[in-house]
């Protein structure tokens, strides 16, 4: 891993009132890496994402996005974002979402034309594409929120747990375009707190009691913690944890 | 181009939303309908009235009339006054006849001087009543539309604004004509920009490379835009189902409703990043919205306390009525409307400038 790492995060501190939701997070993603963010609810993984699209500030500590100080609103050009939430509009149809974004993005009438078709393949809602929002599924609306966040030129693609609700088959072929992005070389950054999905990615970041307790790819993780899935890591690492904080 | 999609994006929205748009244009033809109904009966107020050449008998007697102040003129003063609006009508007696000019901006007033000099007069001419009366009721079917007879002494009756028919209604239709667009206008915007931020869209949008001023500036266009339609739409509908007088130029009142418009949307805005819900947003209508109705001038200001008017200083409704009474009712020019004009513009620009900095909450750049 010679490459310069494209996000940084620098001991970075958040605290909401009195409550530390992230204590001292360092964290570097490598280029062409699919990283899973994996953690239980409420752990900060949101934050953290927040954090780096620079919609929340750090209390300490710095974020970086190739090279360059977070907050910045031109990088935010190269970043792919799908929130937690849906968060479309629905008395649109899915392509004026799309349409919508896209200008957003900046993108020109061609290439927006072009990436429109393409993404609502991807994530199969092309014959959808002109029905209004408020008329679509639960999992039809995860899609197209997940097309919206591949518009643009993007290097990086930061996923705020897109297979929740999203049926297996789907769920399937969403991580297989996934995998072909990394394979361009893009940085995508996943979270999640489904654990068999840490089984498909790069590196799997573990977020635990506000931070990273550890940061390997699946196979080590495994080895490390002598189990067979990343759940069981995910468990042994929490005890381990847990111990070391009451004997601390 | 990003100010234009995001205008282009609300624009659609809020033509989708079928009960928003009836809200906005069907609410206020129905309000002012019933406004009409309501406020066509008269109320009554203290009336100052110039006297040229009267007999000081009957300037004395009509001084007796409880509301009522006479003050004594030369012709072209008291024509001043009248314009300007010191006095409410002018009475001048000329070849043993009554030449009355009322101001009629109040018909409360206008009705109020009718009455007074009718038996002020009457009580003058004690001993001609038993004979003209007689004559009075053979006389009636040739009595001129706008003559009317006391004690065999002419009237004659003359109005700047609109005719006998004014009323109260008309009085407060351009104060309500503004407050709609206000009131709408406020609220639409300030419950949609809401809903971006709970629905989350809000933020989504912040995560593309947008400025935070596109977005306030979209959301201008898309509003301002829609409140030139409401306000032709109410404008037509009172000039023409409701037979208001528009003195000066529509469009003036369409640029001043213009300008009030954007002014209620940065408001709406600006109050939506304090509620966190729908019905929060609802609550600032007590807070924000009622009291720009009482210094909008719909209640006479100058019944007012000192202290109390001063707060009207700080409300845009009340530099919005200020312009739309000159040009509906005084048929004000430009240069008579563009002082509140320019301080509608003024606040416009302070709460623009909040708008964009308060989005900073959401996003750190
Ligand atoms: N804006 C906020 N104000 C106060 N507390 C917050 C805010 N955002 C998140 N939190 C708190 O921070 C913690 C982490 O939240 P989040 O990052 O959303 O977790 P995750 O995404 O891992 O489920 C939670 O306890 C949440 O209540
Ligand atoms: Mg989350």
């Amino acid at each position: 891993m010679n490459d310069i790492s494209v996000i940084t995060l620098n001991n970075v501190v958040k605290r909401f009132g009195k409550q530390t939701v992230l204590n001292h997070v360092n964290m570097q993603i490598y280029p062409g890496q699919i990283v899973g963010l994996i953690g239980p609810s409420g752990a900060g993984k949101s934050t953290i994402i927040k954090i780096i699209l620079g919609m929340e500030l750090a209390d300490e500590g710095s974020t970086n996005v190739f090279g360059k100080q977070m907050p910045n609103r031109r990088l935010l050009g190269r970043i792919g974002y799908m929130a937690q939430s849906d968060a479309l509009y629905e008395s649109l149809s899915g392509r004026e979402n799309l349409q919508f974004y896209a200008d957003m993005k900046g993108l020109n009438k061609r290439s927006s034309d072009m990436q429109i078709m393409h993404v609502a393949q991807v994530v199969d809602l092309t014959s959808s594409l002109d029905k209004r929002v408020n008329g679509y599924s639960g999992g039809m609306k995860r899609r197209l929120s997940l097309a919206i966040a591949m518009l643009g030129n993007n290097d990086i693609l930061i996923l705020d747990e897109p297979t929740v609700g999203v049926d297996p088959a789907l769920r399937r072929s969403i991580w297989a375009e996934l995998k072909k992005l990394r394979n361009q070389g893009k940085t995508i950054m996943v979270t999640t707190h489904v654990m068999d999905e840490a089984e498909l990615v790069d590196e799997v970041a573990l977020l635990l009691g506000g931070r990273i307790i550890a940061y390997s790819d699946p196979y080590s993780l495994k080895q490390y913690y002598q189990v067979n899935s990343i759940e069981e890591v995910f468990l042994k690492a929490e005890a381990i944890n847990n111990a070391y904080n009451v004997n601390y | 181009m990003r100010i234009m999609s995001i205008t282009k994006r609300v624009t659609k929205e809020l033509l989708r939303d079928k009960r928003t748009l009836a809200l906005m244009f069907l609410a206020p033809m129905f309000i002012l309908f019933l406004m009409k109904l309501v406020f066509s009966v008269n109320s009554t107020t203290s009336v100052n009235i110039a006297t040229v050449n009267v007999q000081s008998g009957l300037v004395s007697d009509l001084d007796k009339v409880s509301h009522i102040d006479t003050h004594k003129y030369s012709l072209s003063k008291a024509n001043d006054a009248l314009k300007n609006g010191t006095v409410d009508a002018v009475v001048r007696y000329k070849n043993s006849e009554y030449y009355v000019t009322y101001a009629n901006t109040d018909a409360s007033k206008t009705n109020a001087t009718k009455a007074a000099l009718k038996s002020s007069i009457i009580v003058n001419n004690m001993g001609q009543l038993k004979r003209s009366l007689l004559r009075f009721q053979s006389q009636v079917p040739q009595v001129p539309e706008k003559t009317s007879k006391s004690g065999a002494i002419k009237i004659h009756n003359k109005y700047l604004y609109g005719d006998k028919d004014t009323n109260f209604f008309d009085k407060i239709v351009p104060i309500l004509m503004g407050f709609f667009v206000f009131f709408f206008v406020f609220l639409i915007s300030g419950m949609a920009l809401l809903n971006e931020r709970t629905s989350g869209t809000l933020y989504r949008l912040l995560a593309t490379p947008v400025k935070r001023s596109e977005i306030v500036f979209g959301y201008m266009l898309s509003y301002g835009f829609l409140a030139i339609l409401q306000t032709l739409i109410i404008v037509l509908f009172t000039i023409w189902a409701l037979n208001v007088e528009v003195v000066g130029s529509v469009f003036y009142v369409i640029l001043i409703n213009f300008v009030l418009a954007l002014v209620a949307l940065a408001f709406g805005i600006l109050m939506s990043t304090f509620a966190k819900s729908e019905f929060q947003m609802m609550q600032f209508i007590p807070l924000v919205v009622i009291p720009q109705i009482f210094f909008s001038g719909i209640i006479p200001m100058d019944s007012m306390a000192q202290g109390v008017k001063f707060i009207s200083y700080i409300l845009p409704m009340k530099y919005a009525g200020d312009a739309l009474t000159g040009v509906v009712m005084n048929g004000y020019s430009i240069g008579q409307i563009i002082i509140p004009i320019l301080v509608l513009l003024l606040f416009l620009v302070v709460l623009t400038i909040l708008n964009i900095v308060g989005l900073r909450k959401y996003r750190k750049v």
